[in-house]
């Protein structure tokens, strides 16, 4: 510091000195609100009654700021915040388009739900254990990896969920637990280690980790290995989403933990896996990305069939569940690896529709293990005897996550096979048609054995269905039936979501307001 | 080592280390030191402590469960952060007040605050491991 100096120090090119407008703080409230919540829990930690009521008004209250969120940006463009005022690319920004809206509004949707799932299912001892912070804090990362505009920033925000991932699937401390959530640890944590290490190597290339700042100089930069960049967080992030060849964490470890954790892991790490490529290939890396297309979209193939197959080979109804979810993975890598938009819109819309239907998913496959006392599809049975509108609502699930009309998981899937067609890549139309027909039968498989059959034997499970059990499910099927019937809505977000990726223009706008520093 | 010379020296050996955690955390501000290496340090003070008398009389001694500290670090650090929504500038912007005390002026911000919840976090976070840990080899 020189002291002599007395001029004084134009500030106006390092520190944003306009005052910020209060909307503007919609932007970083909800992983703050999250982190905050968390932490009075943490201290109200033997209070275990008042978990659950403060963490459900939370999450409420986190569904209503994202919702606002949304509707800001759909009306004024995307929004920037900078941390402690230090104006990007040298302050970290937290910037929000229509992508990051709406993924967190979805992922906050889930996250309620399972928390009001969680209050019949969570026992006292898991409580102790601190299930609603672990919960809390993972929306805390979900919303945070969503919202912000920092590359390594969105490497701290996958550490928080990933750090709160490992403790909501060792609640409970079962031996298989520990054995799956060793194996989810190992392979979650080279993935996250092949991010950092891509992210280093990004900041030696580009002196920059301001993600709007780095696609103003990915444009202009020259001799840059920005290939073997690419393939590091492709590979990065294809282990996070769980695609083809580096899947088998997933299956190997989400039957462990108790079913609404599995619904929460289900519904959303995954799709921040998938928002994470989106947000990094195709608005960092779009050449890249289009060159690397026929790689992506043959894992993508790979995967949505792998996983239909895992599908129908499973009698663990989890595991089943567990390959469900790759395989909407594998449709969402088919519209990213298509690249038009088009292709990223139906990868966007899959990811919303898929968020809600794995979540719930998990909570009936619950739900019906509960009321038949079993996980297996051998021993389960006569579920439509015993709750005829439980199995009515299941049917509606399990038809929207096949992707047959008229639930939500019809549209993006026309979107998806259009796009593929339109580039001619009938093979991978192809295989999203014949996933989709064999997850149907394995679906079909699950009803007809566990609704219609007769119950093979006397079953242990409880009698009653607590309406704290069914509302989520209810709440999730009725969106995803809203979604089937009125697909405009959230096609035509999805499509403004694609756009702004495509043609980054407003975003970059909104972090440099005067059009650049440079 | 739990040996005489070891169970007289403890206490102000700890004692002395929890004061000096504090001065690094303080310290922090300009110069190196700053709430994790001061956490750290008042760690191993408890850790001493906990070698020399027992775990049971670490947690009498810190009053409250390690998590609680841990959990009130972090509300304090986020309070920190959202304080700047009163004064119109972005989230963790560095607010600083100066009140004269005795004579002195004390300059106070919530850099400091959230660096005392950065503090507080790293003590309870790994109190609570080392608790544990030591826990389970007297068992």
């Amino acid at each position: 510091m020189a002291a002599t100096t007395s001029a004084p120090i134009d500030l106006s090119a390092a520190l944003q000195l306009a005052p910020t407008p209060a909307a503007d703080w919609l932007v970083i409230l909800p992983p703050a609100l999250m982190i905050g919540l968390g932490a009075v829990l943490m201290m109200l930690r033997h209070r275990i009654r008042l978990h659950a009521p403060i963490a459900i008004a939370g999450l409420a209250g986190l569904v209503l700021i994202d919702a606002l969120l949304l509707w800001r940006v759909l009306a004024v463009g995307p929004v920037t915040m900078v941390m402690g005022r230090w104006l990007p690319p040298f302050g970290i920004a937290f910037s929000v388009d229509v992508f990051g809206a709406v993924m967190a509004l979805v992922s906050a949707v889930v996250a309620l739900a399972a928390a009001v799932a969680a209050c019949t299912e969570i026992d006292d001892a898991r409580l102790r254990y601190g299930f609603f912070p672990f919960l809390l804090l993972l929306m805390a990362g979900v919303s945070g990896a969503f919202l912000t505009g920092d590359i390594f920033n969105l490497y701290v925000w996958f550490e928080v969920l990933l750090i709160s991932s490992f403790g909501l699937l060792i609640l409970g401390s079962e031996r298989e637990q520990i054995d799956g959530a060793m194996k989810y640890a190992v392979l979650n944590l080279i993935g996250t280690t092949l991010f950092l290490i891509a992210v280093g190597y990004l900041y030696a290339v580009f002196g920059t980790l301001n993600m709007a700042d780095l696609v103003l100089k990915a444009r202009s930069i020259s001799g840059a290995p920005l290939m073997t960049l690419s393939c590091l967080f492709i590979l990065a992030f294809a282990m996070k989403a769980a695609a083809f060849p580096v899947n088998f964490w997933l299956p190997a470890s989400y039957h462990t933990p108790r079913v609404t954790v599995s619904a929460l892991f289900g519904g959303l790490l995954t799709k921040v896996g998938i928002y994470a490529l989106l947000r990094v290939m195709v608005m960092l890396f779009p050449l890249q990305l289009e060159e690397l297309s026929l790689v992506v979209a043959v894992v993508a193939a790979l995967t949505m069939l792998a996983a239909a197959l895992g599908m129908l080979a499973q009698n663990d109804l989890r595991r089943l569940a567990g390959y469900a979810v790759i395989a909407g993975i594998g449709n969402m890598m088919a519209g990213i690896a298509v690249g038009s938009v088009a292709g990223l819109s139906g990868a966007i819309f899959y990811a919303l529709h898929s968020m809600l239907a794995m979540t719930a998913l998990y909570l009936v496959i619950g739900r019906a293990a509960a009321l038949t006392g079993e996980w297996t599809l051998s021993a389960q049975g006569g579920l439509y005897q015993r709750a005829p509108g439980f199995a009515f609502v299941s049917l509606a699930l399990f038809l929207a996550v096949a992707g047959l009309p008229p639930f939500s998981g019809l549209w993006p899937k026309i979107v998806l096979v259009k796009a593929s067609l339109d580039i001619g890549a009938w093979w991978l139309a192809g295989s999203i048609l014949l996933s989709g027909f064999l997850v149907t039968i394995a679906l079909a498989r699950v009803f007809l054995l566990v609704y219609w059959r007769p119950a093979p034997g006397p079953q242990a499970g409880e009698g009653t269905l607590p309406a704290a059990a069914f509302g989520p499910i209810l709440a999730l099927g009725l969106l995803i039936v809203l979604f089937g019937l009125f697909p405009e809505w959230p096609l035509s977000l999805s499509q403004e979501a694609a756009a702004g990726l495509i043609d980054p223009a407003a975003y970059l706008g909104s972090v440099f307001p005067g059009g650049g520093a440079r | 080592m739990n040996t005489l010379i070891f169970r007289t020296v403890a206490p102000f050996l700890t004692a002395l280390m929890l004061l000096f955690s504090i001065f690094i955390l303080l310290r922090g501000h300009n110069e190196p030191g700053g709430g994790f290496i001061g956490g750290l340090i008042a760690v191993s003070a408890l850790a001493i402590y906990g070698i020399a008398y027992g775990v049971a009389a670490v947690r009498r001694a810190i009053r409250f469960h390690p998590l609680s500290i841990a959990g009130f670090g972090l509300m304090l650090s986020t309070l920190s952060g959202l304080l700047s929504v009163f004064a119109g500038v972005p989230f963790m912007t560095g607010l600083w007040i100066a009140p004269r005390l005795f004579g002195v002026e004390v300059p106070l911000s919530t850099v400091m605050s959230f660096d005392i919840g950065v503090y507080l976090v790293v003590v309870g976070a790994i109190t609570s491991i080392a608790l544990a840990l030591e826990e389970k080899e007297s068992d």
